[in-house]
C-alpha cells in the first residue's frame, strides 16, 4: 500500500568549486514510499524552484542503475543504505517517517566539485584512456566463434565488466582509491584471450596513470566492495596487482 | 525538392560491395586535413569517432553526460542481433532482412535493411575482438537467443547488459583515440545549432554545461548521433537526458525531419505508480521468451493472481496468435495489452496492467535455471515493486521506448544538408514502422563502424570545402540567435517549472498520439500543445542564470523543443491515412483489429521540411520501391 512519509534533509550546498560549501537544511514532506530517491529529490526542487531559489544540482540519467552517473553519499553511505544499488535504484520505502538524511557529493581529490553534489570524474576517463582496451582498429576481426572462451572466464570477466564507473569505491575508501575501477577493466581484459597480448602494457600504464591523478592506494579496507553497486569483487584487485607485478617483471627483463 | 534516396544499383546483395567500390576515397595522406564533428557517444556516435580516428581523421566528439561511457545506449539490455546462423536453424542474410523489413510493416527501404543484414556478422566479430564478454556456451562458443518476434536465435547477449558492453567496448575503442589525440572529447556540451556555409554543414555550437559559455566548433562535416525523441512523452524507458533538440535544429537548419509520428511502445515495462514518477523501466522483452502473458478472463476480476483459477485466466497472446504466443511483435503486444486494459481485464492498482507470469517456466525449467537467465530482472523487478517474481507474476505495462522516425537520410547516411550526416536512433532509416528487438544496437553500430567510415569518405573526396573559421558570420549569427534563445527562458521567470509543462505534454501525447490514434484526438493534441507552448513562453520559470551549471535551463531548451517538435508529430500521424507498424489509427484496421496498411497509397516517406515559425512544414515523398520482398499483411496467427 503506498505510504508517506516526512524527512528533513541536510544537503551540500556549493556554488562552484571555488566557492565554500556548506550543509543546508531542507524538509521534504509527504514523500510517497513508491517514490524513488532521485524523485524524492525532484520534488525539493519543484518547491525550490517556485520558491525563487536554486534548485539542487545532481547528476543522474537512465535512473535505471546502469549509466553510473548518479551517486552522492547518504547519510555516510554511498549511493545510501541498500547494498548492491545504486541512488537512483534506492526507494523511499527503505526510510521511515521523521528521518534526517545527510547528502553529500564524492569527495576525493580527484574529484573536483563542479555543484552541489555535481563531480568532476573526467579523472576515471582518463584511467581507460591509458590502457583500458584491446589495440584493435574496425575491421579484420576474426570470426567470433574462432576464438573459444570457456563459459566460466567469459562469466567472470562480464561479473569484471560490469563496473559502471560511477565512483563509488573512490567516494567509499579511506584512501580515496581507484583500485577497484581499474583492477575491474584490468581483470576484464586479462582474463580474456584478446585481451591478454597487451596486458603487462595495461596494467602499468593504467596504475601509472591512477597514481599520477592523485588516486590513493589500496589498504584492504574492502569498503569499496562494499559499496559497490554492482557488487564488483575485490579479487579483481588481486588480479591487477598479479598482472602489474607479473607485469614490472617482464618489463624489467627486456 | 526530390529527395534521391542515392541507393546504387545492381542486384540487393550487391549493392553495398558496388557502392563501396564506387565510392570515391579519400587519400590516406589527406585523411589527417580533414576535421569531423561527431555529436553524441552512444554506440553509433562512439564506435563512428573510434573509427573515424583510426583512418586518419580528426575528430571531435560531444556529448552532454560527464563521460561518453554513460550514453542513452548504457541502458539496453536484452542484446543484439545478427544473421550468424550460428544455431544452425536455418538463419541467414536474407532472412534477417526478410524480418527486419516485416517487422518494419514494409515502411523501410530494402537496400538499406540488406544491407544491415550483411553488415551484422562483422559486428559480432569486432565487438569479440574488443573484449566483449558475450555469453558463451558450455564448448566456449558465443550463445544465442531468441528475441521479439524472432523465430530463429539470433541474438547475441551480455547478461541483461548487452548495451552495457557494447557501448563500453565502443567507448574504450574511442578513448584509445582521445589518447593517440586523434579525438578531442569534449562532454558536457549540448549542441544547440548547426552552422551552415554555402550550402554545407560547417560546425555547431554547443553550450558548455559547466560554465554556460557559448563555443563554436567548425569541421569538414557534422555527424549526429544524438539518439532518439521518445521523451516527447516525459515518461519513457529512455534515459532523462534523451531529447530531440539537435535533430529539430538541424530540421530547422533544412534536414528533413522523416516519419516523426512512428514511435515504438514497448510491452513489458514496470507500470506507472504515481503523479511523481520520472520515468519507466523496461523489463527486456527476453522475458517473454518464458514468461506467459495473462488477464482474468472477467472484467473487473480484484482477487490476486494464485486466486484465479487456470480456466479463469486468459492468456490473450497464446490464444490469438497461436504460432507466435508471446513473442508476437512489439506493436501487437502493446496493443493487446491496452484492449484487454480498455476492456476492465487490466490487474493492479491502477487497473493499468497485466501479468506476466514465469510460474509454468519455474516448474518446467526450475528456479535455478530461470534465476540464470533472468536473475537480474528479477531482482530489477523486486528492488522497484517490492514484490517477487518468483513467487507472483509481474504486473507489466507499455511504455513508450523507441522512435522510429528521425532525420532523413540517403543511402550514405546524408540528411538533406551536404556533409550533415545522421547516424543510429536519430535516423529515420532502418526500422520502418516498427523496430525488433535487438535491432537497434545492430543498427547502431552498423551505422558507426561500418557505414559512416565509407560514405563520408565518398562524401569529403568529391566535394571542394573551401577553408572556414570561427570568425565567420555564420558562426556569430547562430551563437547570437542561440544566446538570445536562452536569455529569453531565463527571463521569462514565471510560475510553472520545466517539468510541469514536459509532464503535461507527455500526458497529451499519450493520450492522443500513442499506442492508438484517431482523428479527432490527434486534433485535439494539436490544439492543446499550441495551447501549452504559448503558455510556456509566458509563465515557465528557469532558476539561475545563464552563466553556470543551470540543469533547470538545460531542460527548459529540451522541453522547448519537444513543444514544437510534438505538432510536427501529431501532424505527421493526421496525414498518413492508414495504420502501420508503430502508428495505430483506429479508423483503419483489419477486422481482427490489427493495423491495416495502405500500400497504393502510403508506402512512402513523409519527410517533413520546415518553412519557418510562421509556416505549416511541408510534407515531401520518398516513394518505397519494393523489388524483393512481397507485401503481405503481417500476420503472426
Ligand atoms: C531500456 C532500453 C533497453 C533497450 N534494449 C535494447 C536491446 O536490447 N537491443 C537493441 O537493439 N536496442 C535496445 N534499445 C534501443 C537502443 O538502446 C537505442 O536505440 C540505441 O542505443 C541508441 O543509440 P544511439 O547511439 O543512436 O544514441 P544514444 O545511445 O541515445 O546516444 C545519444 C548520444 O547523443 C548525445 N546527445 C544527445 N543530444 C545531444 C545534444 N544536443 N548535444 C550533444 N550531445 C547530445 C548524448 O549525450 C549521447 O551521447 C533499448 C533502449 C532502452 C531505452
Ligand atoms: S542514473 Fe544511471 S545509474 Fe543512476
Amino acid at each position: 500500500m503506498t505510504k508517506t512519509i516526512n524527512l528533513t534533509l541536510k544537503v551540500w550546498r556549493q556554488k562552484g568549486p571555488e566557492h565554500k560549501g556548506h550543509l543546508e537544511t531542507y524538509r521534504a514532506d509527504h514523500i510517497s514510499t513508491d517514490m524513488s530517491f532521485l524523485e524524492m529529490i525532484d520534488i525539493v526542487n519543484d518547491n525550490l524552484t517556485l520558491d525563487g531559489d536554486d534548485p539542487i544540482a545532481f547528476d543522474h540519467d537512465c535512473r535505471e542503475g546502469i549509466c553510473g552517473m548518479c551517486g552522492t553519499v547518504v547519510n555516510g553511505r554511498a549511493h545510501g543504505p541498500e547494498k548492491e544499488t545504486t541512488l537512483c535504484q534506492l526507494h523511499m520505502r527503505h526510510f521511515s517517517d521523521g528521518d534526517t538524511i545527510v547528502i553529500e557529493p564524492w569527495r576525493s581529490r580527484a574529484f573536483k566539485i563542479i555543484k552541489d553534489l555535481v563531480v568532476d570524474r573526467s579523472a576515471l576517463d582518463k584511467i581507460i584512456a591509458a590502457g583500458g582496451y584491446i589495440s584493435v582498429n574496425t575491421g579484420g576481426a576474426p570470426d567470433g566463434n574462432s576464438i573459444l572462451i570457456p563459459q566460466d572466464i567469459a562469466e567472470l570477466a562480464m561479473d569484471a565488466a560490469a563496473c559502471i564507473g560511477c565512483g563509488a569505491c573512490v567516494a567509499s575508501c579511506p584512501n580515496a582509491s581507484a583500485m577497484l575501477f581499474i583492477g575491474a577493466k584490468i581483470s576484464q581484459l586479462a582474463l580474456l584471450p584478446q585481451g591478454k597480448p597487451e596486458a603487462a602494457g595495461r596494467a602499468l600504464s593504467m596504475v601509472r596513470e591512477m597514481d599520477r591523478l592523485g588516486f590513493g592506494n589500496c589498504t584492504n579496507e574492502k569498503e569499496c566492495e562494499a559499496e559497490c553497486p554492482k557488487e564488483i569483487s575485490i579479487t579483481n584487485i588481486a588480479r591487477m596487482n598479479r598482472e602489474y607485478f607479473k607485469a614490472g617483471y617482464f618489463f624489467s627483463k627486456k | 525538392m526530390h529527395l534521391d534516396s542515392k541507393i546504387p544499383g545492381g542486384p540487393l546483395p550487391d549493392k553495398w560491395d558496388r557502392h563501396r567500390f564506387e565510392l570515391k576515397l579519400v587519400n590516406p595522406a589527406n585523411k589527417k586535413k580533414f576535421e569531423i564533428i561527431v555529436v553524441g557517444t552512444g554506440l553509433a556516435g562512439g564506435s563512428a569517432s573510434a573509427s573515424l580516428a583510426e583512418l586518419g581523421y580528426n575528430v571531435k566528439t560531444f556529448c552532454i553526460q560527464d563521460s561518453p561511457r554513460r550514453a542513452h545506449s548504457i541502458a539496453a539490455q536484452g542484446g543484439i542481433n545478427a544473421a550468424k546462423n550460428y544455431t544452425n536453424e536455418g538463419d541467414s542474410i536474407q532472412r534477417l532482412f526478410y524480418d527486419t523489413i516485416k517487422g518494419g510493416d514494409f515502411r523501410a527501404r530494402e537496400a538499406n535493411v540488406y544491407r544491415l543484414a550483411q553488415i551484422s556478422n562483422h559486428i559480432i566479430d569486432q565487438c569479440v575482438a574488443q573484449g566483449v564478454p558475450f555469453a558463451r556456451d558450455y564448448g566456449g562458443l558465443l550463445a544465442n537467443r531468441s528475441f521479439g518476434g524472432a523465430q530463429v536465435s539470433r541474438t547475441f547477449y551480455a547478461r541483461g547488459q548487452t548495451g552495457q558492453q557494447l557501448l563500453l567496448g565502443a567507448y574504450s575503442a574511442l578513448m584509445r583515440q582521445v589518447a593517440a589525440g586523434m579525438v578531442k572529447m569534449f562532454p558536457r556540451r549540448e549542441m544547440l545549432d548547426l552552422v551552415i556555409i554555402n550550402g554545407k554543414a560547417r560546425g555547431i555550437v554547443v553550450r558548455n554545461l559547466i560554465t554556460g559559455e557559448i563555443e563554436t566548433h567548425k569541421g569538414d562535416a557534422v555527424v549526429l548521433s544524438t539518439g532518439g525523441y521518445g521523451n516527447v512523452f516525459f515518461l519513457s524507458t529512455n534515459a532523462m537526458g534523451t531529447n530531440v533538440s539537435a535533430a529539430f535544429r538541424a530540421y530547422k537548419k533544412g534536414a528533413l525531419f522523416a516519419n516523426p509520428c512512428y514511435t515504438q511502445i514497448h510491452p513489458t515495462c514496470i507500470p506507472v505508480h504515481g503523479k511523481h514518477q520520472s520515468k519507466l523501466t523496461l523489463m527486456s522483452e527476453s522475458l517473454r521468451n518464458d514468461g506467459r502473458v495473462w488477464v482474468p478472463k472477467n472484467p473487473g476480476d480484484k482477487r490476486l493472481p494464485h486466486q484465479i483459477p487456470e480456466s479463469e485466466r486468459d492468456y490473450y497472446l497464446e490464444n490469438k496468435y497461436p504460432s507466435f504466443g508471446n513473442l508476437v511483435p512489439r506493436d501487437v503486444a502493446s496493443r493487446n495489452a491496452k484492449e484487454q486494459c480498455d476492456n476492465g481485464k487490466g490487474v493492479g492498482k491502477t487497473g493499468l496492467a497485466v501479468y506476466l507470469d514465469f510460474e509454468d517456466a519455474i516448474k518446467r525449467d526450475g528456479k535455478d535455471l530461470i534465476a540464470k537467465k533472468y536473475g537480474n530482472l528479477f531482482h530489477m523487478y523486486d528492488k522497484i515493486t517490492a514484490d517477487n517474481p518468483y513467487e507472483t507474476p509481474m504486473m507489466i505495462y507499455p511504455a513508450v521506448h523507441y522512435t522510429m522516425g528521425g532525420l532523413w537520410v540517403d543511402y550514405n547516411l546524408m540528411s538533406t544538408i551536404d556533409g550533415l550526416f545522421v547516424m543510429g536512433e536519430a535516423n529515420f532509416s532502418d526500422h520502418g514502422a516498427n523496430r525488433l528487438g535487438a535491432s537497434a544496437l545492430m543498427q547502431g553500430l552498423a551505422d558507426g563502424y561500418f557505414v559512416i567510415p565509407y560514405t563520408i569518405g565518398g562524401y569529403l573526396a568529391g566535394t571542394t570545402l573551401e577553408g572556414v573559421n570561427e570568425s565567420h558570420s555564420a558562426f556569430t549569427e547562430s551563437t547570437q540567435h542561440v544566446r538570445e534563445g536562452i536569455e529569453k527562458l531565463i527571463s521569462i521567470n514565471g510560475k510553472r517549472t520545466v517539468d510541469d509543462f514536459h509532464k503535461q505534454l507527455g500526458l497529451i501525447m499519450w493520450d492522443h498520439c500513442g499506442m492508438a490514434r484517431n482523428d479527432q484526438g490527434l486534433e485535439k493534441a494539436r490544439r492543446l500543445i499550441q495551447e501549452l507552448r504559448e503558455e510556456f513562453w509566458e509563465n515557465v520559470r528557469v532558476p539561475g542564470s545563464n552563466v553556470e551549471f543551470n540543469q533547470s535551463l538545460e531542460r527548459a531548451g529540451r522541453v522547448a523543443d519537444f513543444l514544437e517538435f510534438s505538432e510536427l508529430m501529431v501532424m505527421d500521424a493526421l496525414v498518413r491515412r492508414e495504420s502501420c507498424g508503430g502508428h495505430f489509427n483506429e479508423a483503419f484496421q483489419t477486422s481482427e483489429n490489427e493495423a491495416k496498411r495502405d500500400d497504393e497509397n502510403f508506402s512512402h516517406v513523409s519527410a517533413w521540411d520546415y518553412k519557418g515559425k510562421d509556416a505549416d512544414p511541408v510534407m515531401r515523398k520518398e516513394q518505397l520501391v519494393f523489388e524483393h520482398v512481397e507485401l503481405s499483411q503481417r500476420s503472426y496467427k
